[in-house]
């Protein structure tokens, strides 16, 4: 298949904003409706496009294999390690409010929260491209 | 609040932690997955024992997750049935995973080590998740973390009959999560509580609803499915039989298991006894189809011919006695059904081992192949025979005494009828075990090879976990007095009682 | 007679509506021999269930559960059934990848994927 111009112009527009977007979605996750699941998929959902644009090979290429593993296992660690540094001052598992009273620092446990969420939204970002390319790899894609 | 405390959710935290270490670790040196794995089941194991032991010290463990009380947030709850519960399937998890760095290489293949001790890990996770949890919506995330893992790890083998097994199982298993989730959305719309403890103190309120009747049976039949509880039972044998023989050892022994617990967790602990004695009686319905479980999947065992088919027909009889249990619902039968959950789980455990092995150094396992095994697998052989032993129910292995403690309840209820069908499937149980033991021993077979002398027998990594459980059959029988200072409170817990 | 009826079809119409997709969604897994169709009947099961859980939550006039200023007072829908069904639609999401990566395997490997085929082809091995 010829890789139509149009698509290409119209992604290459669309796929930072989307970006963009991921990203409010995933740090309003505090506050409001949102965080990092939605967040994560709305991510993926731009790399679905360049996919549908650029083709697989040339996506693969920027945002390997390795990217993937490293992103996803830094997402996971990031909330296992923030859940466990409650322990420290003597709270229970991801008990945010423990580490906001030890350090005496106003609305941490609303940054937590966040950086909570972009761990999730790292793994749910790489796992759902993840499965894209392994879906993509096998079927017939064209060159 | 001193790291005791937090061991509850070390649990769950550090062996995802750990299988994401193995990810990255595995991509540096892939030989360093096998380590990794062993030490994180290991200390889980160790944290486990802590765990039971301060439970049988100072009653229910009980851990908020993020300082939130119960009926806001989750809960992980440790008493004594699901500490017992904990100590087995981690006993077995270890033991799964020695076995299994010599199994992958041959069964699985080098490309796809990393991915398979990262799904072992994870799938044991999920199933700690499931047994420690006190939410019930909580229950359903486990089972889904672990049965994804599970659909994957069972494709894992290299023959292709495995995806088939591995999609039969994930189409069951999906329907299965469906009905439990519909199961827990009608005891959330009865009480508005999810934690299982706020769900019983709500319930009785409302058991006359319809709502709450649906909501039983989904669950129910839900959980059946997953605990292949017989007429449930057809994606079991071929996912037993077509996946490696680790990751049998682990879904055969822990993961039925866990899904059995749960089980019991909903109907005694969720709905009590009030509701399924006076309320909505299934315990006779449930009763009867144990028993047509124990002899069906006996006969149906019987008939195949090949050894890890034959053994996963077992497991479904003897899931059955399990849940006869549950059907009898008297204190005695009771310690006699938990006793059965630990037994089957290290006698079945045994059994695949051997197995396993047979596969591992034969590349068979037909029946017909396997004449005169015995002469060139020693050891395999009389594990075989030692944990088959335990299965029929000869004293004094651990078969024997939790059979003998379900005969006992059965017959304190007044179940005269149905303790003899329970005998007659000990009965047909001799009749697999000795077909496989009449083969191996009094069977000539093929030569194989360069004269009698030659052994095949299997490195010791795979043999050591297999004799350790051979002869915990016979020691958890001898010393069951100490288990049961464990299981009878275990069991007056899950009847409303202490 | 009337009002029983109306009470039992029409005021609970959104589970009428669950149970009836959950229906579809199960004659397609056991009648369809296409296995990418079964799996797109057992995502109509799953997303029956979810409807079923949103519905479950809503609150007649209510409004989205976001914090209002002091002095506002506002009926909210209940949060709870929604933030739980996100949780099972990841997953549904993961069953579902898992799947179709299966079924992949399994076209490779036998070359069909309704189940007549595959029945054949593991006869003839």
């Amino acid at each position: 298949m010829r890789r139509n111009v149009i698509i290409k112009t119209v992604s290459r527009f669309l796929v930072p904003f989307i970006q963009v977007y991921a990203l409010y979605v995933i740090v309003h996750g505090a506050l409001g409706a949102g965080g990092g699941f939605q967040g994560g998929v709305v991510f993926a959902a731009s790399f679905i496009l360049m996919i549908i644009a650029f083709g697989l090979t040339c996506v693969r290429e920027r945002f390997g294999y390795r990217w993937i593993v490293m992103l996803s296992a830094l997402g996971i660690t990031i909330y296992a390690t923030i859940g466990l540094l409650c322990l420290i001052p003597g709270g229970n598992y991801l008990e945010y409010g423990s580490i906001e009273a030890a350090l005496g620092i106003p609305h941490l446990h609303g940054y937590l929260i966040d950086a909570v969420e972009i761990g999730i939204g790292m793994t749910v970002m790489a796992i759902m491209t993840s499965i894209i390319y392994d879906m993509g790899d096998t079927g017939g894609e064209s060159p | 609040m001193t790291l005791i405390d937090h061991l509850p959710v070390f649990l769950i935290a550090i062996p995802i932690l750990a299988s994401l270490l193995i990810l990255v670790a595995g991509w540096w040196d892939r030989r360093l997955c096998y380590p990794i794995s062993l030490v994180t089941i290991l200390s889980q194991f160790g944290a486990a024992v802590i765990i039971l032991a301060q439970v049988m010290r100072e009653g229910t463990v009980r851990y908020y997750l993020g300082g939130w009380a119960p009926p806001l947030g989750i809960e992980l709850a440790i008493d004594s049935f699901n500490g017992f519960i904990l100590t087995t399937i981690l006993l077995l998890s270890a033991a799964a995973v020695i076995y299994a760095r010599r199994s992958v290489e041959h069964e699985v293949g080098p490309e796809k080590t990393i991915a398979f001790y990262v799904l072992f890990q994870l799938l044991v996770t999920g199933l700690v998740g499931m047994t420690i949890t006190g939410d019930i919506f909580n229950l359903y995330v486990f089972l889904e973390i672990s049965s994804i893992a599970a659909y994957a790890l069972i494709a894992s083998a290299r023959k292709p009959r495995s995806y088939l097994a591995s999609f039969n199982y994930l189409i069951l298993g999906s329907i299965a999560g469906g009905f439990i989730l519909i199961g827990t959305g009608n005891l959330y719309a009865a009480t508005g509580a999810l934690n299982m403890l706020d769900i019983s103190r709500l319930l009785p309120a409302s058991f006359e609803l319809a709502t709450v009747h649906a909501g039983f049976l989904f669950l129910v039949i839900g959980y059946s499915i997953k605990a292949a509880f017989f007429p449930l039972h057809i994606w079991l044998p071929d996912a037993y039989a077509e996946s490696p023989s680790a990751v049998t050892i682990l879904i055969s022994t822990v993961m039925s298991k866990v899904s059995v617990y749960a089980l019991f967790r909903i109907i005694f602990t969720i709905f009590t006894t009030a509701y399924i004695v006076d309320v909505f009686p299934v315990t006779g319905f449930i009763l009867f189809i144990a028993t047509v479980a124990m002899i069906a999947g006996a006969v149906i065992a019987i008939a195949q011919s090949d050894l890890k088919r034959m053994l996963a027909y077992s497991s479904v009889s003897q899931i059955g006695y399990i849940m006869f249990a549950l059907g009898v619902a008297n204190q005695v039968a009771l310690e006699g059904g938990i006793l059965h959950i630990l037994g089957h789980a290290v006698m079945k455990g045994c059994l695949f081992m051997v197995a396993g092995l047979i596969i591992y150094r034969v590349g068979t396992s037909r029946l017909s192949d396997l004449g005169g095994i015995a002469k060139v697998m020693p050891i395999s052989c009389a594990a075989f025979a030692l944990a088959g032993a335990s299965m029929i129910g000869i004293p004094p292995t651990i078969g024997f005494m939790s059979k003998y403690y379900l005969v006992l309840g059965a017959l304190e209820a007044g179940h005269w009828l149905y303790a003899a069908i329970l005998l007659l499937g000990s009965l047909l149980a001799v009749g697999y075990i000795w077909r496989f033991i009449e083969i191996a021993y009094f069977r000539d077979g093929r030569d194989r090879g360069s004269g009698a002398a030659r052994t095949l027998e299997a490195p010791a990594s795979m043999l050591a976990p297999m004799v350790a459980l051979a002869l915990l059959c016979l020691f958890l029988g001898i010393f069951v007095e100490g288990l049961m200072e464990i299981v009878g409170p275990a069991a007056s817990l899950l009847l409303g009682g202490a | 007679m009337i009002e029983s009826f109306y009470e039992l079809f029409f005021a609970r119409y959104n589970y009428w509506m669950a149970i009836i997709l959950m229906l579809i969604g199960l004659y397609a897994l056991i009648a369809k021999q296409n296995l990418v169709k079964k799996l797109i009947g057992l995502n109509i099961f799953q997303t029956a269930i979810f409807l079923f859980y949103i519905s479950l939550g809503e609150v007649r006039g209510g409004t989205a559960p976001i914090y209002l200023p002091e002095g506002v007072d506002a009926l909210y829908v209940n949060p709870l059934p929604h933030v739980l069904i996100l949780t099972a639609i990841v997953v549904g999401v993961s069953v579902t990848a898992v799947g179709l990566s299966l079924i992949v395997r399994i076209h490779e490997e036998y070359g069909v994927i309704d189940e007549a085929g595959l029945l054949q082809e593991l006869r003839r091995r």
